[in-house]
């Protein structure tokens, strides 16, 4: 692995990072934009749960971790300590594993 | 800033504390399997971790150490990566807005904006916990981050995060950080079209873009809310008069 790889790939992330980070901040914008804006966690994080539970890469896959997150959601809407849901996600998760289920 | 002693006196932010904690730990473990995937590359223990240093986003770094690991050009890898970190951006916008102060100040907290310290932040209530929920999670995931990135790259092969189930530590803990966000009928309606749209596309587009579409979710937020006057956003919890 090259060197200018690694500061490329350093330089772009930052990037944006950075360039989101100041493009917005401080300014005045339309309601509309405002309320868009405020559902960016709503729609992104929503998204990040499904791809994290049903994808391996490009493809589509219901596995052991369907069971874990599902779990999750149980105890999440139950009002369970954080910490206990991702340990519990994980445990089911990886007791599925051992079970046989990949 | 504010002391650790007193961030855990906070009955309000120990919360907060122990559930950064917590995902540092499991972010901790994908971190030595980074190290120890990146050597197995072909990057030297000093490459692996001014990477962890400087990208420090965790899925562009394996994304791009697995294409090369399969042989693929650097090229491909860094347009790979560089897609993924992307999504970065898009909560940058979110964050931009939430962190003040200097401009040195800024940019470090652009450096920690990332999956974890973003969901982490948006799922608090009021501003000063939205703060310094990023900040915590953020710092907390960078030290282990960085951390384990040493620790599998000077040890070699260690554990499988997999066969632990941490993979699905992540879904997990983000479904407990977006709970807040579904209160309104407008959170619920982003974040189920977000999902749908997230999945409907992970089959067509190249890996880290279904994120970025995902975002335009947040369009459902254009009409005016019916009845306006008065309506609780989204996110903040603020009135909107």
């Amino acid at each position: 692995m090259s060197w200018s790889l690694v500061l490329l790939l350093a330089a772009g992330a930052f990037g944006a990072k950075a360039i989101g980070f100041f493009l917005l901040a401080g300014r005045d914008l339309p309601p509309a934009v405002e309320r868009c804006l405020a559902l960016i966690p709503a729609a992104v994080v929503a998204a990040l749960v499904v791809k994290d539970t049903f994808s391996s890469g490009r493809d589509l896959v219901v596995d052991a971790r369907v069971l874990g997150v599902g779990v999750a959601v149980v105890l999440v809407a139950r009002r369970v300590p954080f910490v206990v849901v991702v340990v519990a996600a994980a445990a089911v998760t990886a007791l599925a594993r051992q079970a046989g289920w990949t | 800033m504010i002391a650790p002693r007193a961030l855990w006196r906070d009955p309000d932010l120990r919360p907060v504390v122990v559930a950064s904690l917590t995902l540092s730990l499991a972010v901790g473990a994908f971190g030595v399997s980074f190290g120890v995937g990146a050597v197995a590359a072909g990057a030297s223990v000093a490459q692996t971790c001014v990477m962890s240093l400087l990208v420090f986003t965790g899925a562009s770094q394996l994304s791009a150490v697995s294409v090369i690991a399969a042989g693929g050009s650097a090229a491909s890898a860094l347009g790979g990566a560089l897609v993924l970190a992307a999504r970065n951006g898009v909560y940058a916008l979110t964050m931009g807005r939430r962190i003040e102060g200097s401009v040195a100040r800024r940019l470090v907290a652009a450096q920690l904006t990332i999956d974890e310290s973003t969901a982490m932040s948006v799922a608090q209530d009021d501003p000063r916990r939205q703060r310094l929920a990023f900040w915590i999670t953020g710092a907390a995931v960078y030290v282990c981050w960085n951390l384990a990135t040493l620790l599998g790259a000077l040890l070699g092969g260690a554990i499988d995060p997999v066969t632990f189930g941490l993979d699905a530590a992540f879904p997990a803990a983000y479904v407990a950080m977006v709970w807040p966000q579904l209160r309104t009928s407008r959170g619920r309606l982003a974040a189920g079209l977000g999902a749908v749209v997230c999945l409907a596309l992970v089959p067509v587009l190249p890996v880290g873009v279904p994120i970025l579409c995902a975002a335009l979710a947040v369009l459902v937020g254009v009409p005016a809310d019916p009845g306006t006057t008065g309506r609780t956003d989204a996110v903040t919890g603020e009135v909107d008069g």
